[in-house]
């Protein structure tokens, strides 16, 4: 097991260093020289060349490259030539509003899925599941900016039990905070919900029809027990997999309902800095949400061994 | 038959729907069980004997539809509502199935999949659940029993898993335990061993037990009773002794034709039983081996033969020219 989770941790390397490649040079690629966006209109020539020399804009990529990864290995990520602060301040400022609208997101979605699928893959192909089946593809389409407008209008303006935009820390007043975040959090989990279930309701359809349901029905053990201990946890792989995905997505922000309801959150600082062209919040960012990302996958990874003895045995 | 009778299959037709038309798994089957007999349930692939024990556990497939009746100890199974029906599954009426490797569940250790059956059907506090585990293990043969139960069926070998599997059958003392083809999935060298073992409990216990395979040599000098099967039917069926001693029924002696002798010269080919069981969605107007029957005569293409007993009562057999007849039309 030891060795199992090392190997993995190896195998981060590599991909967080093309996740720094890519992020640099993509960033690197952007039109327009960083010193003429930062001295505006009024820069002269004279100004503009000094500005590249104390920048280093002025050497060759791949120097540059190194440069800023030296300086992250070091914890510097750089500092915004707009607003002063570091990255590190900036983003530890936005993330905690990230990270819960995340959760409560996954909640509110895998509170919806995982009941669901697991009544529809029990009574696979009655008229309950057909009904849910239908729902649930009818909601893979629906777009999250038609949704969180359809929420905003029931229950911010027609309603008003909830208000449509705006955001309070959880310091400083955790109920104002939760009322805020209802919305956008159900708008998030009204998207990913259906995925959720589609992928359990027929990974369990598929377990039901195991020898060892049979088996387990032979014992004569009681329905609960054989859907809640026998088929979910083998069934549970790929609703690992999905919502481990949709984490790691959400620790980037979501660029949209954050958007619409206003809420000070990662995809909002890089939505800003790509309009300000704040390259230097832009690729910290990036470099940062594209690490959360691996470092996902890679707890999904050690989730599966937590599932499947087999795998943390070595015999898959 | 003496004593009395625990399981009693009466008139069962399993049909499953198929795209190709209704396919009869089973066709008017009609056996009886004795408290601690045993009976061999043999038949090639696709004859219906593991559809037939599936329709005694009613674990048929969904799509299925099942008629007649299940006598089991005075209650008949297909009507039990699905509670009465659960608790005594695994209790009274308890199952092994063919391939160990899919038949534990693969992540829940051994110890989990015995304590459950124990704690589900009997009043037992964990601590005499493990307790009753170790010696169930230890019962069936399993090395070091206490170390099994916090391993899974992954670290096992199939012989091992299979002997775990008849562990949770063997847990609550069941009068009924259905073997189906408990040693096919297994190395030749395990197989006796495992047949050794349920034939040990089967006394100890004081059970009766139904052994379906397709190997004439495993029922023979282990069961009480046999049943041939064929395409859905039964078509011949007598005391064991009786059976080897003369049968009657042409696929019979076929089935045991093909079995390997060991004190056959080498290079003997077997006789294999030419072509292939009908086509199930098609049943035939005659008997259905008649087709690779080498007796047949014309009336067995038109006309279906009865299971009927002949000299003696216990056994039956459905044909119209059974062995002996052909024997004297020889001499």
């Amino acid at each position: 097991m030891l060795l199992f989770v090392a190997r993995r941790l190896l195998y981060l390397i590599p991909v967080l260093i093309a996740v720094s490649l890519l992020t640099f040079f993509i960033a690197s690629l952007l039109p327009g020289d960083l010193a003429y966006t930062i001295l505006g209109d009024q820069a002269t020539p004279e100004n503009v060349a000094a500005l590249r020399k104390d920048m280093g804009l002025d050497q060759p990529v791949w120097i540059r490259y190194f440069g800023w990864l030296g300086n992250i290995l070091q914890g510097d990520f750089g500092r915004s030539f707009r607003t002063g602060q570091t990255v590190l301040q900036t983003v530890a400022e936005r993330l905690p509003v990230s990270i819960e609208l995340m959760l409560l997101a996954q909640l509110g979605a895998l509170g919806i899925g995982v009941p669901l699928a697991i009544i529809c893959a029990a009574r696979s192909g009655g008229p309950f599941d057909r009904f849910m089946t239908g729902t649930a593809f009818g909601m893979l389409s629906v777009p999250t900016f038609l949704s969180a407008i359809l929420l905003i209008y029931f229950f911010a303006v027609e309603l008003r039990w909830l208000p449509a935009t705006g955001y309070v820390p959880f310091a400083e007043d955790p109920l104002a905070n939760l009322r805020f975040l209802v919305l956008p959090s159900l708008t998030l989990a009204l998207a990913e919900w259906p995925s959720i279930m589609r992928v359990l309701r027929s990974d369990m359809i598929a377990t039901l029809q195991e020898d060892y349901i049979a088996l387990a029905k032979a014992k004569g053990l009681t329905p609960a027990r054989i859907l809640f201990v026998h088929a979910l946890k083998p069934s549970s792989l790929t609703l690992v997999t999905i919502t481990g995905i949709n984490i790691g997505r959400l620790i980037g922000g979501a660029v949209i309902v954050e958007t619409i309801f206003a809420l000070p959150g990662i995809g909002r600082l890089l939505i800003g800095a790509i309009l300000t062209r704040d390259l230097i919040i832009l690729q910290g960012v990036v470099l940062l949400v594209g690490a959360g990302f691996v470092i996902m996958n890679f707890i999904v990874d050690m989730l599966y061994a937590v599932l499947d003895p087999r795998i943390r045995h070595g015999h898959a | 038959m003496n004593g009395n009778i625990l399981l009693s299959v009466e008139d069962v037709v399993v049909d499953l729907p198929t795209p190709r038309g209704n396919l009869r798994a089973v066709d008017h089957v009609d056996l009886t069980v004795g408290a601690g007999r045993t009976l061999g349930v043999v038949g090639e692939s696709g004859c219906g004997k593991t559809m037939l024990s599936r329709a005694v556990l009613q674990l048929l497939p969904k799509k299925a539809k099942l008629s007649g009746r299940v006598m089991f100890d005075g209650q008949d199974l297909l009507q039990l509502p699905p509670e009465k029906l659960r608790k005594l599954r695994g209790r009274s009426l308890a199952v092994v199935f063919q391939d160990p490797m899919t038949s534990l569940n693969p992540v829940l250790t051994i110890g989990t999949q015995l304590i459950e059956t124990l704690q589900e059907h009997l009043e037992l506090d964990d601590a005499a659940a493990t307790r009753r585990s170790v010696e169930l293990l230890a019962a069936v043969g399993i090395p070091a029993p206490e170390q099994r139960l916090a391993q899974y069926p992954h670290q096992l070998s199939g012989g091992m898993r299979q002997r775990v599997a008849i562990a949770i059958a063997l847990s609550c003392e069941p009068k009924l335990l259905i073997a189906d083809e408990p040693t096919t999935a297994l190395d030749v060298t395990i197989q006796a061993q495992i047949l050794d073992l349920l034939a040990r409990e089967q006394r100890r216990r004081h059970m009766a037990m139904i052994i379906i395979t397709h190997d004439l040599g495993v029922v023979a000098g282990r069961t009480d009773e046999v049943a041939v099967m064929y395409a859905g039917r039964v078509v011949e069926r007598a005391p064991t002794p009786a059976l080897f001693k003369k049968m009657r029924m042409p696929y019979t002696e076929a089935l045991l034709a093909a079995l390997p002798k060991l004190d056959a010269a080498p290079h003997t080919p077997l006789p294999a039983i030419s072509g292939r069981p009908p086509d199930p969605t098609r049943p035939l107007r005659g008997c259905s081996f008649s087709p690779r029957c080498r007796y047949a005569v014309a009336r067995c293409q038109n006309e279906k033969p009865a299971l009927e007993a002949a000299e003696t009562k216990a056994h039956q057999f459905a044909c119209f020219h059974p062995i002996e007849d052909h024997a004297d039309a020889n001499a």
